[in-house]
């Protein structure tokens, strides 16, 4: 009854394109913004913000990056933790080489990096697709890791071979404390969401979209797929790395070679695919699902008395990962983000369906 | 016939890498034949779950992303079963397991999906991996277990007369290569002789036109199945019994993916070759290049051979997305 668009009509070109067409949608949002940026520090606790909310953050810029690879051109990725490694390692390198420089000069930087290594790697991606990609990326995946964990010049000759960071500066503000890193994270978050927004309802995305559903067409109608391809490769791979450095720096902290995994990869996919391919707002789901889950798995039975060893209960966590996937797929191929915007079709209707 | 010329350019490169170390005397020819032993009986195992993922995808057109962990839940299974039976009995009865979780994952997780996009059932097959870990290491457990075959582990003097020093040998790598080469022989033959096996290749022709001719493609998808699922099964007591049982066999067990990129997605004898060049070749990058590279760049240790596998496939997709035995059909962007 309170949401639906009635009566708002569009009178400018800038109307009809706005992000949010729909009032009540914009005053959502409005109250969705104030509310992370003002009450979450308030009344979250540490806690909270260290095992949820800064992985949840960092998580869903990593599978918006995915995302925009796999859900709008449709090339698939099994090693996309590879690029967030690269991301990592990049600003740790520039951060420890260039003293004193600005984490906003170190950010873009890796993402910079990043984006090359995932041009170079999505080049096999214009000679083939599917399967035969997925073992290309995983290729990517697996040679990182070897990469950063065997050349000392990257873990700056570390004798552990693990790296840490120190806290970052921005302007003489030290991001330090849980509730600092959360909002600085936040800020980067809806950044780079409302980029990905305008890049994908661009023409860049439009060519990326018709890439994905028939890449034939799309070439007839004009669309080049080296171009249209490895952007979405330098983008998405932009993105990890961006994710990437604020996981070793935020996050990790100081992290080891194998922090950025095939496992981390595959939680990457499970996300979009969860979330929903295709969905800037499937991932933010599909990463809340992801980062939340296992720590529920985790409470839940000893919360209701039931004994679970940690054993038990990550094997519990594999179980219930695969069975989610398989279900969505089948059930549900558009994931949670569909289910939201079926949810709001319904509520547009109600209470008069008819 | 033009697209030859890479192909023929990075066979080449790879046999040259195969006889170097010989011919420029870095390794003495005993330990240099040791070595290369060493990469073949590495490679038939991934031959034996290459072999599975090839049986799949040609009868099925279905990328089993869950091969490897079928064979860590049938080591698993064996080597636990084991615990309170004989080998015998507890094999037979693993092979009934098997096949049952063969044919589950057919009927619940592949049937729905019948004429999805291929990435949509890869993905699909991810979620069974997980699942398949999860289920198995809450069944069975998630220690190290053995399996014993019952065969004596301490390797074997060789050739004492040819070579300086002999070579060290497991017998339990020769029964091992012995029984891969009679699953492949048994299924060679199931394949080209039988009723089933002419419905399977007729299956894996074209879906379509077998289904027409009355070929119940459901029976067919569930004995393919269960045939990966009894590969799976004896790849994974061969590797229990060699490695130990544990979960790195499922991570192992993902090298199988660039061996078939080598041998041909649809190729069984593909599979075979595709895990001997994987074998050896990262066991020969292993011994001779790793200590090159690590003395050229400075490296923090070897361990070139998590990903040399992986890398050649990169390569040969350049070159020939096809595979070595694989059907030149495929889709060119």
């Amino acid at each position: 009854m309170l949401y639906r668009e009635n009566g708002q009509f569009k009178s400018s070109y800038a109307a009809d394109q706005q992000m949010l067409p729909i009032l009540q949608d914009r005053v959502i949002m409005f109250a969705a913004l104030v509310f992370a940026f003002a009450a979450v520090p308030l009344i979250a606790s540490d806690y909270l913000f260290l095992s949820i909310l800064i992985p949840f953050l960092i998580l869903t810029l990593a599978a918006i990056g995915l995302n925009i690879l796999v859900g709008y051109c449709g090339q698939i990725s099994i090693g996309h933790a590879a690029f967030m490694a690269v991301g990592a390692y990049a600003a740790y390198n520039l951060a420890v080489r260039v003293p004193g420089l600005s984490f906003l000069v170190v950010l873009p930087f890796a993402g910079l990096v990043a984006a090359a290594v995932g041009v170079l790697f999505g080049i096999p991606s214009l000679r083939i697709k599917g399967l035969y990609l997925a073992v290309a990326t995983l290729a990517a995946q697996f040679f990182m890791d070897w990469l950063f964990a065997r050349v000392k010049w990257f873990t700056n000759y570390s004798s552990s071979g693990s790296v840490s960071t120190a806290p970052i500066e921005l302007f003489g503000w030290v991001i330090e404390t849980p509730v600092e890193k959360y909002v600085f994270l936040l800020a980067v978050l809806i950044v780079f969401t409302v980029l990905a927004k305008n890049i994908v309802r661009g023409h860049i995305g439009r060519e990326w979209m018709a890439m994905r559903d028939m890449d034939v067409a799309a070439e007839v109608i004009g669309i080049r797929p080296v171009y249209a391809k490895l952007t979405a490769f330098a983008v998405s791979a932009f993105y990890c790395g961006v994710a990437g450095a604020l996981w070793g720096f935020m996050h990790l902290g100081s992290w080891e070679p194998l922090a950025f995994n095939l496992n981390l990869s595959l939680n990457l996919l499970f996300m979009i695919i969860i979330g929903g391919m295709g969905s800037l707002l499937g991932s933010y789901f599909g990463a809340a699902f992801i980062v939340v889950l296992p720590i529920l798995l985790n409470q839940v039975p000893a919360a209701l008395g039931i004994p679970m060893s940690t054993a038990m209960a990550s094997h519990l966590e594999f179980m219930i990962f695969g069975a989610l996937i398989v279900v969505f797929l089948i059930v549900e191929p558009h994931g949670l983000a569909r289910l939201w915007a079926i949810g709001k079709e319904k509520l547009r209707l109600w209470p008069f369906p008819h | 016939m033009r697209r030859n010329w890479p192909v023929l350019l990075l066979g080449l490169v790879l046999l040259i890498g195969l006889i170097l170390p010989l011919a420029s005397g870095a390794a003495p020819a005993g330990f240099y034949v040791e070595v290369l032993l060493g990469g073949l009986m590495t490679g038939v195992l991934y031959s034996l779950v290459a072999l599975g993922f090839a049986l799949i995808f040609k009868a099925s057109g279905v990328f089993n992303f869950a091969q490897g962990a079928m064979v860590l839940f049938a080591a698993l299974a064996v080597a636990r079963l084991a615990e309170h039976m004989p080998l015998w009995a507890a094999i037979v009865i693993s092979l009934a397991i098997m096949v049952l979780v063969a044919w589950l994952i057919e009927r619940l997780v592949l049937r729905p999906l019948v004429n999805q996009e291929g990435v949509a059932l890869l993905m699909a097959t991810l979620g069974v991996t997980y699942f398949l870990d999860g289920f198995g290491q809450t069944v069975w457990g998630s220690d190290i277990y053995k399996i014993d075959l019952g065969i004596a582990k301490e390797p074997v003097m060789i050739l004492e007369q040819v070579f300086q020093g002999g070579i060290l040998v497991n017998k339990e790598d020769f029964v091992a290569a012995l029984v891969a080469a009679a699953l492949v022989a048994g299924l060679t033959i199931f394949f080209q002789k039988t009723a089933t096996g002419r419905a399977l290749r007729a299956v894996a022709d074209d879906h379509q036109a077998a289904q027409s001719i009355g070929i119940p493609l459901n029976r067919i998808w569930v004995v393919v199945w269960s045939i990966a699922g009894l590969v799976a099964l004896v790849a994974g007591v061969i590797w229990g019994s060699k490695l130990g049982v544990q979960f790195s066999i499922a991570q192992v067990a993902l090298k199988a993916l660039p061996v078939v990129i080598l041998g041909g997605f649809t190729s069984v004898s593909g599979a075979i070759v595709g895990g001997l060049i994987v074998g050896v070749g990262e066991k020969m990058a292993e011994v001779f290049l790793g200590p090159v590279l690590v003395k050229a760049f400075d490296l923090a240790g070897g361990g070139i051979e998590n990903w040399f596998a992986y890398v050649l496939a990169l390569l040969f997709l350049l070159v020939r997305p096809e595979g070595l035995f694989g059907e030149k059909h495929i889709d060119r962007v």
